[in-house]
């Protein structure tokens, strides 16, 4: 029973986990929580600081009116005039809020609406991941491998003994009896076996030549997933926002870092840990970021950090340099994918591909990237088309397969029935 | 009988080598083994060997690369990424191409800040949106290995880099200071940017006496000065195409190369397109000495010595009844065009149109006067926008000349020209160059005439620069750079105004100037958005005042032309032009639409002439039409003009007067410092041609690009590269043409021929050519369907297209010698068809692309499947599924698949693996090719391919995909309506539509609803092709097509 406990958990969290980090932005306007997830959670929390004011309670806070509108409209004009937002802005700057100035009041209320509601989930199992089960299956399958081959072997043996016995009894006469390792069938099995598995290997190493399943390369920086994504639920498109416009999810400049870690100057979560046991100094990777960005988290006029000078007169702060990230998924030069096709229009979530993101420290690739898993995808897949009126008015083109769903002849149509599978979809 | 099409001699007579070599589709030894000789591989002795050698060292390759690890490949992002920048999405910047006086709107495509592709801009009134194939081509030479990279300065024999600009300029006002009373000149090719002619200005007024000279490597002085003596004024007014019925060009290449191309092209093609309701043509008359692009194009087209020109202009006028006496003209063909000609002029009063291309000066006050007795000023020509892309006069040049050579000038300033290389007397200018004290070249590369000059400072770019251009009075058009400058180049203008002690930069003096003229920010703004700025109507046409009082003088001048036995035209070529980017290895290769001749220019002779000079007969004489034509070697002519010689290889091409010689300028880049001549002059411009500049002559106020000649047969041979035979169609049905009249009479009569055959193949007693004429099944394509159509009476062969392709498709670069062996890797090509009177025969354009054929044969024989259809009709080419059989490419009926013989692009795993074959099997472009600077041009989108493998056009499908893209994020379907493939983009006629064939609003949709028109090249094979033409309609007498052949074979069905 246990196990079917663990399934279920499992289930519940990545059920969980999905509604997290729901990348879908063109919520509805009563969808406070998510509007909340996708705006506010990369710098603010409900109940607890961080690199802006915990929001619960705003309601006494705030001076009384539309201030709130204003504030989301245009942060920086409320700074130049108004006395509270300078004062808010003494107490959490040097940087300023970003401006919502196109969100609709109705999603602002429902922001709040969500704020002024919330209540902390309890101590819950989400962050309680099994270890995978699938292994132990092959560990099944190996272990009655191994048994039935050594109870052929037994049989074997018995067998060649009886025929021994019956030998002696009936008086014919044999030659002396060949020792097992000198059998030639036993050897020809052998040779075949280890062909087989040999040959096996060799292909499978082949086709594996540039593929790199579970890569988990050392990064300049000790950049964990699950503290931001996981624990800090930042959502994926704060930080890799192309991946609903461009081809590249993009890795963040170092400016949308500091963003944070211009407030957010130390560790205090939980343990780091390295895959090979060793523990990570969180504060000692902020402070690596700082040196990249060439801030300085105690400089500044009020020595609450600022950048450096620009003295050499290169356009940024002396010491600032991008970061040389090692980059993880490769796909070779011939092949063409674009996220945003698939974040944007096929509504992917980004595990889908790149695994529980949100559960790693330092990433690593999750799918092997092969053209055969791309394909398989594609042939399951189901396309978003418009049979209930409720899907992509782009599919409304392909009139013989909405005929075909009317009249029952299909029932759905996945990527490969739009031409998905076709070689020029992804070499050009 | 079926009227005839050709495209070679061989082609015209049927000869044996002809058919030989059009049934073998890749002239080569299948195995790089030596010595096969028929004998199996086992046999041959060194086969086996080799045999052994190859198979040894692919395993040792294969077994290195996959011990190898993989390496550690890094991802950089931004330290703060620019708002407007997102990694893998392409901007588009407006700006305008400059080269000298062509300016041309169009709009950048800027993809991780690398400027990769140029396209048209719509919002120019003046080009709509056409481009040319030098345009398209200028972002390669943006990235040119040759290009400078720092200011030098000249010490003895060798220029060493200055440190800073400001060391630079304190040398250059130190060194001009010391020049005390002797005067600044600056030398510049024609400026029509408002802001620099003001800088300009203030240079000059800073420095009393000094003066600015406008000079044109191909110059049109003469008609400047015409136009002074006509109207008083001394510009050239615009032309307007669209406005004329009648259209007549003495000489004038007016879509190719003459004063603004693209902008007449679009304006010619408003009435070269045929409405089947109610057809109506314009009617395009040419008369010329050789056969240009436009002549081509014409509808009627007459052939004259070239020093019969004024003749024929004063003939003209005559029949139009202007007060002068015409010599006699003894050509009875042309003497009836010209009647002819003159009929026509005069019923078309007010709606004509004579241009021409002559730099005499009294040619063309006397096309002045033609123009005013056919009512063309004020209507067809338009003096309230002037023409400004041409404005030096040939007397300044020459009195600088001799300025410099009597040691008057202190300092000379260069800038985008380059006398020591197209100034006809070179050895003159650089003697007079060398006893100026101060001489400083603004030019990008170390051309001839910058490695003459002490003083160095490279000027950024057009790609790289802020300026404007105002072609047009009134039209302007705004350049903004679209990348860094690469190198520590500084723009001309910045140190023109540091040299006139104005502190402020360029880039700041020239928004100044223009948010000042524009009254605001957001409008400068806008217009910088928009890229230009133009009147928000367009001003009612406005007459010249016109005075005949030189027309007397002039008349009697233009009648006393000398000549000779033989004369020599030069002319420029649509790629090439005056030179100045010789060394751009796309312009280089694309063949010339006439000639189909790449890298080189040559001595364009007619059929006659090869007959009288070199005793080739090509028409009648199989065996010497062979001789001449199968091997890329053609016959040397020694050419003699003014006691100057150039040796160049005779090339034929019907059509021609019989006593001219055709000789392309800009070709034969060179420097005068032999060892470092490669890297000076580029590896692509190097050895390209001979420089036919020394022919120009002086007229005593004008140069002059004809004159007489003496030409000899050498007895040398020299190897032109040419694309002509390689696309050989075997007489097939695959043009269609008629004259005006008869398509009018019966529009059905067009299309008769293709309609029969269709018949013939349908079974009997079934109507679906398309479902029924095949044993295939027919395939649904239930979303997209993509099709192209193109209007064969727009095209005008003009090859931007064919550049355009390239660019967008990173297509490779082969190289002459690859080319003499039929290797070239365009995807698209036009071909060229002659058909008729041999002395002068009509031409066709038809661009050739693959057809994307719905039964495609191609696809059935590929082994690996490496090429197939797609659900939206495409016929897709997989490279990495590629295994190199060519087996598509045999049977491909359009010969449109490529194979890459080599490794063009450095893409295989080993680097520099070409090198070993250049100066044998390929060129030392193939090096410029695969520099890391020039690389920069490639499009990220699409795959750089390597050996072995074919390619052929994709319709784009990058840009497909990305629209669809599009599409699908809006959900909107109608958005793949705004869809342009590269060549469609290009096209400066629009003749090129391209869209969903399933959609009735699309562009091919509505193009193909012209039933009388629309056919498919090759139908009867039941290919069902995916590219559609329309046949093409000529305003002539002549029978043309298949009326030609029943006129001359009544009985013949």
């Amino acid at each position: 029973m246990s196990r079917y406990r663990k399934i279920v958990s499992k289930l519940v969290a990545s059920l969980l986990l999905t509604a997290v980090f729901s990348i879908n932005n063109n919520v509805l306007a009563a969808d406070g929580e998510a509007l909340f997830k996708a705006n506010c959670a990369s710098c603010h929390k409900v109940d607890k600081d961080f690199t802006g004011p915990a929001l619960q309670g705003w309601k006494d806070r705030v001076p009384e009116g539309d201030w709130i509108y204003q504030w989301m409209a245009s942060p920086a004009k409320m700074i130049d005039t108004d006395p509270y937002s300078q004062e808010l802005f003494k107490k959490w700057g040097p940087t300023k809020m970003t401006a919502f100035a196109s969100m609709p009041k109705e999603e602002i209320d429902a922001i709040f609406k969500y704020v002024d509601e919330y209540k902390p989930a309890g101590s819950g199992d989400g962050s309680a991941v099994a270890a995978p089960a699938e292994d132990q299956s092959t560990l099944w399958y190996g272990i009655l491998t191994l048994i039935f081959a050594l109870i052929g072997f037994v049989l074997l043996q018995v067998n060649s003994n009886l025929r021994k016995l019956s030998d002696e009894k009936e008086g014919i006469k044999r030659g002396e009896p060949v020792p097992f390792y000198r059998n030639k069938t036993y050897l020809m099995t052998a040779i075949l076996v280890l062909f087989a598995i040999g040959g096996y290997w060799t292909i499978n190493g082949a086709i594996g030549l540039g593929r790199h399943q579970n890569y988990e390369p050392v990064q300049p920086i000790f950049y964990s997933h699950k503290v931001h994504a996981g624990i800090n639920q930042i959502s994926c498109l704060y930080c890799h926002g192309g991946a609903q416009d461009s081809k590249h999810a993009g890795i963040p400049s170092v400016n949308v870092c500091m963003n944070c870690h211009m407030a957010v100057k130390e560790y205090t979560g939980e343990k780091l840990v390295r895959p090979d046991g060793t523990e990570v100094n969180g504060t000692a990777e902020i402070q690596k970021l700082y040196s990249y960005a060439g801030w300085d988290p105690n400089g500044g006029p009020e020595g609450k950090g600022g950048y450096n000078p620009d003295k050499n007169g290169d356009g940024v702060p002396d010491g600032a340099r991008p970061i040389e990230w090692v980059k993880i998924h490769n796909l070779p030069d011939h092949v063409y994918f674009n996220h945003s096709q698939h974040v944007k229009v096929g509504k992917q979530q980004c595990q889908t591909c790149h695994g529980n993101i949100q559960d790693m420290a330092e990433v690593k690739q999750f799918a092997d990237l092969s053209m055969g898993w791309c394909i398989n995808c594609h042939r399951q897949t189901k396309v978003d088309f418009n049979a209930d009126g409720k899907g992509n008015r782009f599919y409304s083109i392909y009139e013989k397969f909405h005929q075909d769903m009317k009249n029952g002849k299909m029932d759905s149509v996945t990527v490969e029935h739009i031409g998905g599978t076709e070689c020029q979809k992804c070499h050009y | 009988m079926n009227k005839k099409y050709w495209q070679s001699f061989g082609e015209l007579t049927q000869s044996d080598n002809h058919q030989q070599a059009s049934q073998n589709e890749f002239q080569e030894e299948l195995l790089p083994l030596a010595d096969l000789d028929g004998k199996g591989i086992l046999d041959a002795a060194t086969p086996r060997r080799d045999f052994l050698k190859y198979l040894g060292f692919s395993t040792a390759a294969a077994a290195i690369a996959a011990s190898c690890q993989t390496p550690v490949k890094k991802s950089v992002p931004y330290l703060n990424r620019p708002d407007d920048v997102t990694p893998g999405i392409a901007n588009y910047y407006a700006s305008t191409y400059i080269n000298a006086g062509d300016a041309i709107s169009v709009v950048v495509k800027q993809r991780d800040g690398r400027p990769i592709k140029i396209e048209g801009n719509e919002l120019s009134s003046v080009t709509k949106g056409g481009t040319s194939a030098q345009a398209q081509a200028s972002v390669l030479d943006l990235y040119d290995p040759t290009r400078l990279r720092h200011p030098l300065q000249k010490s003895g024999s060798e220029f060493k880099e200055v440190s800073s600009f400001d060391a630079f300029d304190k040398m250059v006002a130190d060194a001009v200071a010391a020049q005390g009373a002797k005067s600044i000149v600056l030398l510049t090719a024609t400026i029509h940017s408002p802001s620099t002619l003001q800088v300009i200005s203030e240079f000059l007024a800073k420095y009393p006496g000094s003066r600015h000279v406008q000079y044109d490597a191909v110059s049109y002085s003469g008609m400047l000065q015409a136009n002074e003596l006509s109207y008083g004024k001394r510009v050239i007014p615009s032309y307007q195409f669209n406005k004329a019925k009648t259209i007549v060009s003495l000489g004038a290449d007016f879509l190719g190369t003459w004063l603004s191309p693209t902008e007449f092209s679009m304006q010619y093609a408003e009435n070269r397109k045929v409405k089947s309701t109610k057809p109506e043509l314009s009617r395009h008359i040419h008369f010329e000495s050789m056969m240009s692009m436009t002549g081509s194009n014409a509808d009627d087209r007459f052939t004259h010595k070239p020093s019969q020109t004024g003749a024929v202009a004063l003939a003209l006028l005559a029949k139009l009844g202007g007060a002068v006496t015409a010599p006699s003209i003894a050509d009875k063909k042309l003497a009836a065009g010209i009647e002819k000609t003159a009929a026509l002029l005069n019923a078309s009063k007010g709606a004509a149109l004579v241009v021409c291309g002559s730099n005499d000066v009294n040619i063309q006050v006397v096309v002045n006067a033609i123009n005013e007795a056919i009512g063309a000023n004020g209507t067809t020509i338009n003096w309230a926008a002037t023409t400004n892309s041409r404005k030096g006069i040939d007397s300044e040049m020459q009195q600088l000349v001799a300025d410099m050579n009597a040691g008057s000038v202190g300092t000379l300033l260069v800038y985008a020209v380059n006398p020591a290389y197209s100034y006809n007397d070179s050895k003159k200018f650089i003697d007079g160059l060398n006893k100026v004290p101060v001489s400083v070249s603004f030019n990008g590369t170390m051309d001839e005439t910058t490695e003459q000059c002490k003083y160095i400072l490279p000027s950024n770019h057009w790609l790289e620069s802020w300026g404007d251009a105002e072609p047009k009075t009134g039209y302007v058009s705004l350049i903004q750079p679209t990348i860094n400058p690469l190198f520590k180049t500084r723009a001309f203008e910045t140190s023109l105004l540091k040299w006139a002690a104005n502190a402020t930069d360029y880039e700041t003096y020239f928004k100044n100037y223009w948010s000042a003229k524009l009254g605001s920010v957001a409008a400068w703004d806008k217009a910088l958005q928009d890229g230009v700025i133009e009147p928000a109507t367009s001003a009612a046409s406005a007459a010249g005042a016109y005075n005949a009082g030189a027309l007397a003088a002039a008349a009697s001048k233009a009648a006393s032309s000398k000549s000779g036995a033989y004369e020599v035209v030069l002319y420029e070529k649509i790629s090439i032009g005056n030179g100045s980017q010789a060394n751009n290895p796309w312009l280089q290769e694309v063949p010339d639409p006439v000639s189909k001749v790449t890298w080189d220019n040559y001595a364009m002779i007619s059929t006659g002439f090869a007959k009288a000079v070199l005793g080739l007969d090509v028409v009648n004489n199989q065996r010497q039409a062979d001789k001449y034509e199968v091997t890329p070697e053609k016959p040397v002519l020694k050419i003699t003009v003014n006691g100057k010689s150039i040796e160049l290889p005779a090339l034929i091409i019907p059509g021609l007067n019989n006593e001219t010689v055709a000789i392309a300028l800009g070709y034969g880049r060179s420097s005068a410092n032999k060892d470092q001549a490669l890297e000076w002059t580029g590896r692509a411009a190097f050895g390209a041609g001979k420089n036919a500049y020394p022919f120009v002559g002086f007229d005593g106020a004008n140069f002059s690009y004809t004159s007489v000649a003496s030409v000899e047969k050498t007895g040398d041979v020299y190897a032109l590269a040419q694309t002509q035979v390689h696309g050989s169609s075997e007489n097939r049905p695959i043009v269609f043409e008629t004259n005006l009249a008869s398509y009018t009479a019966n529009p059905a009569s067009l299309l008769a021929h293709a309609t029969e055959e269709r018949e013939m193949v349908t079974p009997h007693g079934k109507t679906d050519f398309v479902k029924d004429a095949t044993i295939y099944p027919d395939h649904a394509k239930p979303g997209i369907k993509w099709g192209m159509s193109i209007d064969l009476n727009t095209c005008t062969g003009c090859m931007a297209c064919v550049v355009a392709c390239t660019a967008e498709n990173n297509v490779s670069v082969v190289g002459k010698i690859q080319v003499q062996r039929a290797h070239e890797m365009h995807w698209l090509r036009i071909d060229r068809y002659f058909t008729g009177d041999i002395e002068n025969p009509d031409v066709i354009y038809q661009p050739m692309l693959c057809q994307h054929c719905d039964n495609a044969p191609c696809e059935n024989v590929c082994p690996v499947a490496a090429t197939n259809h797609s659900s939206e009709g495409l016929n897709q080419m997989t490279y990495n599924r590629c295994i190199g059989t060519r087996y598509c490419a045999n049977n491909c009926p359009y010969k449109v698949r490529r194979f890459n013989w080599l490794d063009y692009n450095g893409s295989d795993s080993f680097a520099d693996n070409q090198e070993a074959l250049i100066g044998t099997d390929t060129n030392e472009v193939i090096r410029q090719m695969n520099d890391d600077l020039t690389r920069m041009v490639l499009n990220p989108d699409v795959t750089v391919r390597a050996r072995g493998v074919i390619e052929k056009c994709s319709f784009c499908v990058q840009r497909l995909q990305e629209s669809k893209l599009e599409a699908k994020k809006a959900q909107d379907p109608s958005l793949v309506r705004n869809v342009k493939v590269a060549c469609s983009q290009a096209c400066p006629s629009g003749c090129i539509s391209f869209g969903n064939v399933n959609d009735p609003k699309s562009d091919v949709s509505i193009a193909r609803k012209d039933a009388t028109r629309n056919f498919y090249v090759l139908e009867t094979l039941h290919v069902l092709p995916n590219v559609s033409y329309l046949a093409k309609v000529k305003n002539t007498d002549r029978q043309l097509g298949h009326q030609e052949e029943e006129a001359h074979a009544p009985a013949a069905h």
